[in-house]
């Protein structure tokens, strides 16, 4: 079983705050992280490996600081981490970088042989599209699950594949052959810890660089220029400001002041008259 | 990247998304919202949709103002897969040439438009909240929020068509205009050896399918609330106010609520008129999902709890008190004692 996971560095959403004055995001010393999603399609990669053997490479595309990202990645268990790093890549849309970690893809499938599952998170957590897993995999033509929350059966022999993923409506569960291409949600598995041997092999083993110079990536498929949506303008959305505190005398006295301090809206919605 | 001739390309088309034969609202709203986009381009409102039996959905298309309806059906499509889906609307989009697609941005199409505008090599922007027409370029503006909400980004796609884009249910209103619309039959020869993956059983959640999107008025439970069994004090404000109920997303990892109701970054976006807020101490994810709500009430015993800080109204007290009072009184208050 070769499966070869797809990730994003991104910075930690948690700890980015806004900058009110200038309307902008405030990015300096917020940590760079693996995108939480994509962390835990690497341990299930991971966990397929260990029961039925085989190996994970894991791609990123990205800046050179990346490649802490891939280290991290191998220290969770993956054994060959690629780099897809290229200034022609800056500026990149969903389409464009599709097309970049399909086309990089490929040059791994050449070096370290045909890969059985694709995996992404559902999503990243700085562009929230969920597009560019959708787009890998129409890219190389195999099935696409979204959503994954559940591996029921890895069957190697017939090399078929059976999972549980979200709908609107609840649940559905699904076979697929291989390869195929899942997009995982974060209740599919419990990170584990690095064990050793995987952080003294993470150490180790270098990250593989791929550019343009040394894959067949089209530049005039990629970067700002080529990617047809542009961003016309970011601005951060008004800062709520904060509101009342009600006190009153009893909790009573509280509750029927908010009640009436929100009749209005009530009435607007006919829910009184 | 190849540049289409834009001028080909005509009319705005809304995807008509359904499952076990109901159409999902948020195409009603697209449909809706389309209608006032199509004044600026001066062009027509059409739906489309694939599927095995879709006509059944055209007295409810036609209600919502699309001139027309464009359909695929086969058995194939009884039930939503990827492939099939994609390949037969793709059909569709590139025998008609429509301006503007617009997809609900549900997990159905979520995962479907991503590999439409792949196949089509169009542009696509995820999830947006706001839709225009620029006045001098006539270009769709499309804004999302991004980095969990602390961002907006106007997109466009200028030199490809169709200028895709997938919308969050509940932006919209959904507004009947009726008109006499036309019902378009389109066949397409599937390759049935193509498709490949199986549906091997649905689950479906009954009683717990829930879009919070829907709701006017949403009560939310965290982890303040202390226990599962005390999330009934949640569910009864909610019912007296006719809203639903939610949770935060410790509840829902703590097995207090199911992930279905989870309103946040990893869970639902929501804006209702009134948002309340019980024991939530107002986490960034949490925020990010529900902070273009109307009125947000808060209910914490905290004082400094983050929530308070873009609360409308705060009420600084032990849920556990304050929710069981709140719905007798407003129960009272409501004539539904």
């Amino acid at each position: 079983m070769h499966s070869l996971v797809f990730i994003k560095q991104v910075p930690d959403a948690a700890q980015v705050r806004v900058d009110y004055e200038t309307g902008t995001l405030i990015r300096e010393g917020v940590p760079a992280i693996i995108n939480p999603f994509d962390k835990h399609a690497i341990e299930a990669a991971v966990r397929i490996k260990n029961e039925f053997g085989g190996k994970v490479s894991v791609v990123c595309m990205g800046p050179p600081m990346a490649e802490d990202a891939l280290k991290e990645a191998m220290a969770m268990g993956a054994d060959n981490a690629y780099l897809l790093s290229d200034r022609i890549f800056a500026g990149s849309d969903t389409l464009a970088t599709s097309y970049a970690l399909w086309a990089g893809a490929q040059k791994i499938i050449q070096e370290e042989g045909p890969v059985d599952l694709f995996w992404a998170g559902k999503q990243a957590i700085d562009g929230d599209t969920a597009q560019t897993g959708p787009g890998i995999a129409t890219r190389f033509n195999i099935p696409l699950i979204t959503y994954v929350v559940d591996i029921k059966k890895v069957d190697p022999e017939n090399k078929t594949i059976e999972v549980v993923r979200l709908v609107e409506s609840g649940q559905e569960v699904m076979e697929a052959p291989m390869p195929c291409f899942l997009t995982v949600e974060e209740e599919l598995n419990t990170l584990s810890y690095a064990p050793l041997p995987y952080l003294i092999r993470a150490a180790k083993t270098p990250v593989k660089l791929l550019n343009s110079s040394n894959t067949e990536i089209d530049a005039s498929q990629c970067g700002l220029k080529n990617s047809p949506t542009k961003v016309k303008k970011a601005f951060t959305p008004p800062k709520r400001e904060r509101g009342e505190m009600l006190e009153g005398d009893s909790l009573d006295a509280i509750l029927n002041t908010l009640y009436e301090k929100i009749t209005p809206v009530l009435k607007q919605m006919g829910k009184v008259q | 990247m190849i540049k289409h001739d834009i001028s080909k390309y005509k009319h705005i088309w809304v995807f008509v998304e359904h499952e076990n034969g109901e159409v999902a609202r948020v195409s009603f709203e697209l449909l809706t919202k389309a209608r006032e986009l199509a004044k600026d381009l001066d062009c027509e409102v059409h739906a489309f949709t694939v599927g095995d039996k879709v006509e059944q959905f055209k007295d409810e298309v036609f209600k919502y103002g699309a001139k027309k309806f464009f359909i695929i059906e086969d058995p194939i499509l009884k039930d939503y897969m990827t492939e099939p889906y994609r390949d037969s609307i793709v059909y569709l989009i590139e025998k008609y040439k429509p301006e503007v697609v617009l997809i609900g941005a549900t997990t159905l199409g979520r995962d479907l438009a991503g590999t439409i505008a792949t196949v089509l090599q169009t542009g696509l922007t995820a999830d947006t909240t706001a839709l225009d027409i620029d006045p001098k370029t006539k270009n769709l503006l499309m804004t999302r929020p991004t980095f969990g909400g602390n961002l907006m980004a106007t997109i466009f796609c200028p030199d490809n068509r169709p200028q895709m884009s997938t919308s969050r249910p509940g932006v919209y209103k959904a507004i009947e205009e009726p008109v006499k619309g036309e019902v378009i039959k389109e066949k397409f020869e599937f390759d049935k050896a193509k498709y490949t993956k199986k549906i091997l059983e649905k689950i479906i959640e009954e009683g717990e399918k829930v879009n919070l999107g829907f709701y006017d008025i949403i009560v939310s439970g965290g982890f303040g609330m202390g226990s599962k069994e005390n999330m009934k004090f949640v569910q009864e404000l909610a019912d007296v106010l006719g809203g639903t109920w939610a949770a935060s997303r410790k509840a829902v990892q703590a097995g207090w609520a199911p992930q279905t109701r989870q309103v946040g970054q990893t869970g639902q976006t929501v804006h209702p008129k009134i948002y309340i807020a019980c024991g939530i101490s107002g986490a960034i994810q949490h925020v990010a999902g529900m902070k273009s709500s109307d009125v947000i009430i808060a209910i914490n015993k905290d004082p400094e709890a983050p929530i308070f800080e873009l609360a409308t109204y705060g009420i600084v007290g032990d849920v556990l008190e304050v929710l069981p009072k709140m719905t007798k009184m407003f129960k009272e208050k409501l004539g539904k004692a």
